[in-house]
Protein backbone atom coordinates (compact mmCIF):
# COMPACT_ATOMS: atom_id res chain seq x y z
CA UNK A 1 0.00 0.00 0.00
CA UNK A 2 1.58 3.31 -1.30
CA UNK A 3 -0.40 5.22 1.67
CA UNK A 4 1.84 3.62 4.89
CA UNK A 5 0.06 5.58 7.48
CA UNK A 6 -2.63 7.83 7.48
CA UNK A 7 -2.18 10.00 10.44
CA UNK A 8 -3.99 12.81 12.47
CA UNK A 9 -1.31 15.13 14.02
CA UNK A 10 -1.92 18.87 15.03
CA UNK A 11 1.21 19.57 14.46
CA UNK A 12 1.07 18.70 10.73
CA UNK A 13 4.69 18.19 9.39
CA UNK A 14 7.21 17.82 11.93
CA UNK A 15 10.14 15.94 13.06
CA UNK A 16 8.17 12.50 13.88
CA UNK A 17 6.36 12.80 10.57
CA UNK A 18 9.79 13.58 8.84
CA UNK A 19 12.19 11.98 10.85
CA UNK A 20 10.32 9.27 13.15
CA UNK A 21 8.33 8.13 10.42
CA UNK A 22 9.92 8.95 7.15
CA UNK A 23 13.37 7.45 8.01
CA UNK A 24 12.39 4.17 8.79
CA UNK A 25 9.11 3.78 6.08
CA UNK A 26 11.20 5.59 3.77
CA UNK A 27 8.54 7.97 2.63
CA UNK A 28 8.90 9.81 -0.75
CA UNK A 29 5.77 11.87 -0.32
CA UNK A 30 3.23 13.34 2.14
CA UNK A 31 -0.36 14.61 1.35
CA UNK A 32 -0.96 17.27 3.65
CA UNK A 33 -4.97 17.60 3.52
CA UNK A 34 -5.67 20.75 4.74
CA UNK A 35 -8.28 23.50 3.46
CA UNK A 36 -6.56 26.15 4.91
CA UNK A 37 -3.12 25.49 4.17
CA UNK A 38 -4.40 24.75 1.08
CA UNK A 39 -4.92 27.91 0.04
CA UNK A 40 -2.40 30.05 1.92
CA UNK A 41 1.19 29.97 -0.03
CA UNK A 42 2.69 31.42 2.83
CA UNK A 43 1.40 28.00 4.96
CA UNK A 44 3.12 25.79 2.24
CA UNK A 45 6.65 27.74 2.19
CA UNK A 46 6.60 26.88 5.72
CA UNK A 47 5.80 23.03 5.44
CA UNK A 48 7.96 22.70 2.98
CA UNK A 49 10.80 24.06 4.95
CA UNK A 50 10.40 21.28 7.01
CA UNK A 51 10.55 18.38 4.28
CA UNK A 52 13.84 16.71 3.11
CA UNK A 53 14.73 17.31 -1.06
CA UNK A 54 13.82 13.60 -1.29
CA UNK A 55 10.81 13.94 -0.06
CA UNK A 56 7.53 15.19 -2.08
CA UNK A 57 4.96 17.20 -0.17
CA UNK A 58 1.51 17.70 -1.95
CA UNK A 59 -0.94 20.44 -0.48
CA UNK A 60 -4.81 19.55 -0.98
CA UNK A 61 -7.93 20.16 0.28
CA UNK A 62 -10.63 17.57 1.62
CA UNK A 63 -12.38 17.91 -1.77
CA UNK A 64 -9.08 17.85 -3.73
CA UNK A 65 -7.47 14.76 -1.15
CA UNK A 66 -10.96 12.67 -1.99
CA UNK A 67 -10.80 13.42 -5.58
CA UNK A 68 -7.03 12.36 -6.29
CA UNK A 69 -6.46 9.74 -3.59
CA UNK A 70 -6.56 6.56 -5.93
CA UNK A 71 -3.82 8.36 -7.54
CA UNK A 72 -2.02 8.71 -4.64
CA UNK A 73 -2.52 5.17 -3.76
CA UNK A 74 -1.18 4.21 -7.18
CA UNK A 75 1.89 5.82 -6.71
CA UNK A 76 4.78 3.49 -6.65
CA UNK A 77 7.33 5.31 -3.78
CA UNK A 78 5.42 4.86 0.06
CA UNK A 79 3.83 7.98 1.13
CA UNK A 80 2.00 9.30 4.38
CA UNK A 81 -1.59 10.91 4.73
CA UNK A 82 -2.01 14.06 7.13
CA UNK A 83 -4.70 15.90 8.50
CA UNK A 84 -4.13 17.92 11.62
CA UNK A 85 -7.50 17.09 13.16
CA UNK A 86 -10.23 14.25 13.55
CA UNK A 87 -12.72 15.97 11.70
CA UNK A 88 -11.05 15.96 8.54
CA UNK A 89 -9.67 12.54 8.59
CA UNK A 90 -13.61 11.79 9.44
CA UNK A 91 -14.83 13.55 6.27
CA UNK A 92 -12.29 11.93 4.29
CA UNK A 93 -12.95 8.30 5.48
CA UNK A 94 -16.79 8.70 5.01
CA UNK A 95 -15.68 10.27 1.38
CA UNK A 96 -12.95 6.68 0.74
CA UNK A 97 -14.39 3.05 1.26
CA UNK A 98 -10.76 1.91 1.00
CA UNK A 99 -9.53 4.25 3.65
CA UNK A 100 -9.77 1.98 6.54
CA UNK A 101 -6.95 2.07 8.90
CA UNK A 102 -6.13 5.58 10.63
CA UNK A 103 -3.04 6.42 13.10
CA UNK A 104 -3.96 8.88 15.84
CA UNK A 105 -0.27 10.94 16.37
CA UNK A 106 -1.21 13.79 18.12
CA UNK A 107 -3.83 15.44 19.26
CA UNK A 108 -2.40 18.30 22.06
CA UNK A 109 -3.88 19.52 25.19
CA UNK A 110 -6.29 22.66 23.90
CA UNK A 111 -9.28 23.91 26.43
CA UNK A 112 -12.22 20.97 26.77
CA UNK A 113 -9.87 18.27 25.87
CA UNK A 114 -9.51 15.39 28.84
CA UNK A 115 -5.91 14.05 28.65
CA UNK A 116 -6.30 10.21 26.95
CA UNK A 117 -2.61 9.26 26.20
CA UNK A 118 0.53 11.51 26.77
CA UNK A 119 0.20 12.84 23.15
CA UNK A 120 -3.49 12.54 22.92
CA UNK A 121 -6.29 14.48 24.52
CA UNK A 122 -10.23 14.36 23.11
CA UNK A 123 -13.01 16.63 23.67
CA UNK A 124 -16.62 14.44 23.80
CA UNK A 125 -17.49 15.13 20.45
CA UNK A 126 -13.63 13.90 19.36
CA UNK A 127 -14.51 10.73 21.22
CA UNK A 128 -17.40 10.62 19.37
CA UNK A 129 -16.69 11.49 15.99
CA UNK A 130 -13.59 8.78 16.65
CA UNK A 131 -16.25 5.99 17.76
CA UNK A 132 -18.72 6.45 14.87
CA UNK A 133 -15.53 6.27 12.09
CA UNK A 134 -14.98 3.02 14.14
CA UNK A 135 -18.56 2.04 13.66
CA UNK A 136 -18.03 1.99 10.50
CA UNK A 137 -15.19 -0.02 10.35
CA UNK A 138 -12.31 1.93 10.38
CA UNK A 139 -9.60 0.48 12.12
CA UNK A 140 -8.18 3.55 14.68
CA UNK A 141 -4.99 3.33 16.79
CA UNK A 142 -3.07 5.67 18.56
CA UNK A 143 1.45 5.54 18.21
CA UNK A 144 3.47 8.68 18.28
CA UNK A 145 6.19 7.01 16.82
CA UNK A 146 7.61 3.64 15.38
CA UNK A 147 9.02 2.34 18.81
CA UNK A 148 5.87 3.27 20.68
CA UNK A 149 3.41 0.89 22.05
CA UNK A 150 0.53 0.82 19.76
CA UNK A 151 -3.16 1.72 21.50
CA UNK A 152 -6.42 0.65 19.94
CA UNK A 153 -9.14 2.74 20.13
CA UNK A 154 -11.01 1.15 22.92
CA UNK A 155 -7.79 2.27 25.54
CA UNK A 156 -7.14 5.45 24.37
CA UNK A 157 -10.93 6.02 24.83
CA UNK A 158 -10.62 4.60 28.67
CA UNK A 159 -7.76 6.79 28.97
CA UNK A 160 -4.93 5.46 29.81
CA UNK A 161 -3.06 8.48 30.28
CA UNK A 162 0.36 8.48 30.73
CA UNK A 163 0.72 4.56 29.94
CA UNK B 1 24.41 38.37 37.65
CA UNK B 2 22.99 41.42 36.53
CA UNK B 3 21.23 41.48 33.01
CA UNK B 4 23.10 42.66 29.86
CA UNK B 5 21.75 45.97 29.05
CA UNK B 6 22.45 45.82 25.70
CA UNK B 7 20.60 42.54 24.87
CA UNK B 8 17.64 41.09 25.52
CA UNK B 9 17.67 37.29 26.68
CA UNK B 10 16.90 34.95 23.48
CA UNK B 11 14.79 32.14 24.00
CA UNK B 12 15.28 28.80 22.67
CA UNK B 13 12.78 26.49 22.45
CA UNK B 14 13.20 22.29 21.69
CA UNK B 15 11.33 18.97 22.10
CA UNK B 16 10.95 17.93 25.29
CA UNK B 17 13.87 18.79 27.38
CA UNK B 18 16.43 19.61 24.70
CA UNK B 19 16.39 23.68 25.72
CA UNK B 20 16.59 23.13 28.90
CA UNK B 21 19.27 20.94 28.62
CA UNK B 22 21.45 22.78 26.20
CA UNK B 23 20.71 26.25 28.30
CA UNK B 24 22.05 24.65 31.43
CA UNK B 25 24.97 23.73 29.53
CA UNK B 26 25.73 27.28 28.64
CA UNK B 27 25.46 28.55 31.96
CA UNK B 28 27.58 25.91 33.21
CA UNK B 29 30.53 27.45 30.86
CA UNK B 30 29.61 31.28 30.51
CA UNK B 31 28.45 31.25 34.14
CA UNK B 32 25.63 33.88 32.59
CA UNK B 33 22.90 32.95 33.12
CA UNK B 34 20.87 35.81 31.57
CA UNK B 35 21.14 35.24 28.17
CA UNK B 36 18.83 32.92 27.14
CA UNK B 37 14.89 32.12 27.99
CA UNK B 38 13.88 28.30 27.15
CA UNK B 39 10.83 26.75 26.61
CA UNK B 40 9.55 23.53 25.01
CA UNK B 41 6.83 22.29 23.34
CA UNK B 42 6.18 19.40 25.31
CA UNK B 43 2.28 18.70 25.58
CA UNK B 44 1.69 21.35 23.11
CA UNK B 45 -0.09 21.58 19.85
CA UNK B 46 1.08 24.64 16.98
CA UNK B 47 -1.70 27.45 18.40
CA UNK B 48 -0.15 26.90 21.54
CA UNK B 49 3.35 26.91 20.97
CA UNK B 50 2.78 29.99 18.56
CA UNK B 51 1.04 31.66 21.21
CA UNK B 52 3.54 31.05 24.08
CA UNK B 53 6.44 32.81 21.46
CA UNK B 54 4.18 35.57 20.64
CA UNK B 55 4.03 36.40 24.48
CA UNK B 56 8.12 35.70 24.67
CA UNK B 57 8.23 38.58 21.90
CA UNK B 58 5.81 41.15 23.88
CA UNK B 59 8.19 40.66 26.48
CA UNK B 60 11.41 41.99 24.60
CA UNK B 61 12.46 38.53 23.09
CA UNK B 62 13.83 39.12 19.61
CA UNK B 63 16.11 36.04 18.99
CA UNK B 64 14.76 32.83 18.86
CA UNK B 65 16.36 29.67 18.84
CA UNK B 66 14.87 26.64 17.69
CA UNK B 67 16.15 22.71 17.86
CA UNK B 68 14.91 21.24 14.17
CA UNK B 69 14.72 22.84 10.71
CA UNK B 70 11.15 20.88 10.28
CA UNK B 71 10.37 20.37 13.77
CA UNK B 72 7.07 21.95 14.91
CA UNK B 73 9.10 24.69 16.86
CA UNK B 74 10.66 26.29 13.70
CA UNK B 75 6.94 26.31 12.64
CA UNK B 76 5.58 28.07 15.42
CA UNK B 77 8.57 30.11 15.25
CA UNK B 78 7.94 31.21 12.00
CA UNK B 79 4.37 31.77 12.17
CA UNK B 80 5.24 34.15 15.41
CA UNK B 81 7.72 35.69 13.17
CA UNK B 82 5.70 36.60 10.65
CA UNK B 83 4.02 39.92 12.10
CA UNK B 84 7.41 41.02 13.46
CA UNK B 85 10.28 41.74 11.44
CA UNK B 86 12.41 42.74 13.99
CA UNK B 87 12.23 38.98 15.40
CA UNK B 88 15.20 36.71 13.84
CA UNK B 89 14.86 32.70 14.37
CA UNK B 90 17.88 30.38 13.89
CA UNK B 91 16.83 26.85 13.68
CA UNK B 92 19.34 23.63 14.61
CA UNK B 93 20.97 24.85 17.11
CA UNK B 94 23.63 23.33 18.86
CA UNK B 95 25.76 24.13 21.87
CA UNK B 96 29.05 25.93 19.77
CA UNK B 97 26.54 27.68 18.02
CA UNK B 98 24.76 29.23 21.62
CA UNK B 99 28.39 29.81 23.01
CA UNK B 100 29.29 32.00 20.05
CA UNK B 101 26.25 33.72 20.12
CA UNK B 102 26.61 34.35 24.32
CA UNK B 103 30.03 35.90 23.58
CA UNK B 104 29.06 37.87 20.43
CA UNK B 105 28.62 41.54 21.56
CA UNK B 106 25.62 43.69 21.57
CA UNK B 107 25.76 45.88 19.35
CA UNK B 108 27.00 42.63 16.58
CA UNK B 109 24.21 43.23 14.43
CA UNK B 110 25.19 40.07 12.35
CA UNK B 111 26.13 37.93 15.79
CA UNK B 112 23.65 35.58 14.65
CA UNK B 113 24.95 34.32 11.35
CA UNK B 114 27.81 34.61 12.88
CA UNK B 115 26.94 31.84 15.20
CA UNK B 116 25.24 29.72 12.52
CA UNK B 117 28.74 29.52 10.80
CA UNK B 118 30.73 28.80 14.13
CA UNK B 119 27.82 26.04 14.45
CA UNK B 120 28.36 24.60 10.94
CA UNK B 121 32.26 24.58 11.68
CA UNK B 122 32.17 23.33 14.85
CA UNK B 123 30.70 19.58 13.59
CA UNK B 124 33.86 17.24 12.43
CA UNK B 125 33.94 13.01 12.18
CA UNK B 126 37.14 11.93 13.97
CA UNK B 127 37.82 8.79 13.26
CA UNK B 128 40.17 6.22 15.24
CA UNK B 129 43.22 5.53 13.55
CA UNK B 130 44.52 2.19 13.35
CA UNK B 131 48.00 1.32 14.16
CA UNK B 132 49.66 -0.77 11.63
CA UNK B 133 50.98 -4.06 11.19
Amino acid sequence: MPIELHRIDDRLIHGQVVVGWGQPLELRFLVLVDDEVASSEWEQELYRMGVPPDMRVEFVSVAQAIEKYSSFVADPKPGMLLTGDIDTMARLCAAIPALRRVNLGGVHHRAGRAQKLRYIFLTRAEEDELRAMAGRGVEISAQDVPAARVFPLDAILEGEANA
Amino acid sequence: MSEDPGRPPALVIGHRDFAAGIVSAVIAITGREDLFRTASNYGLDTQSMEALLREAIADGVTMIFSDLPAGSTTMAARRAQRDHPDVTVVTGVSLPLLLDYAFASPEDGHAADAAVEKGRAAMMVARGSRSAD
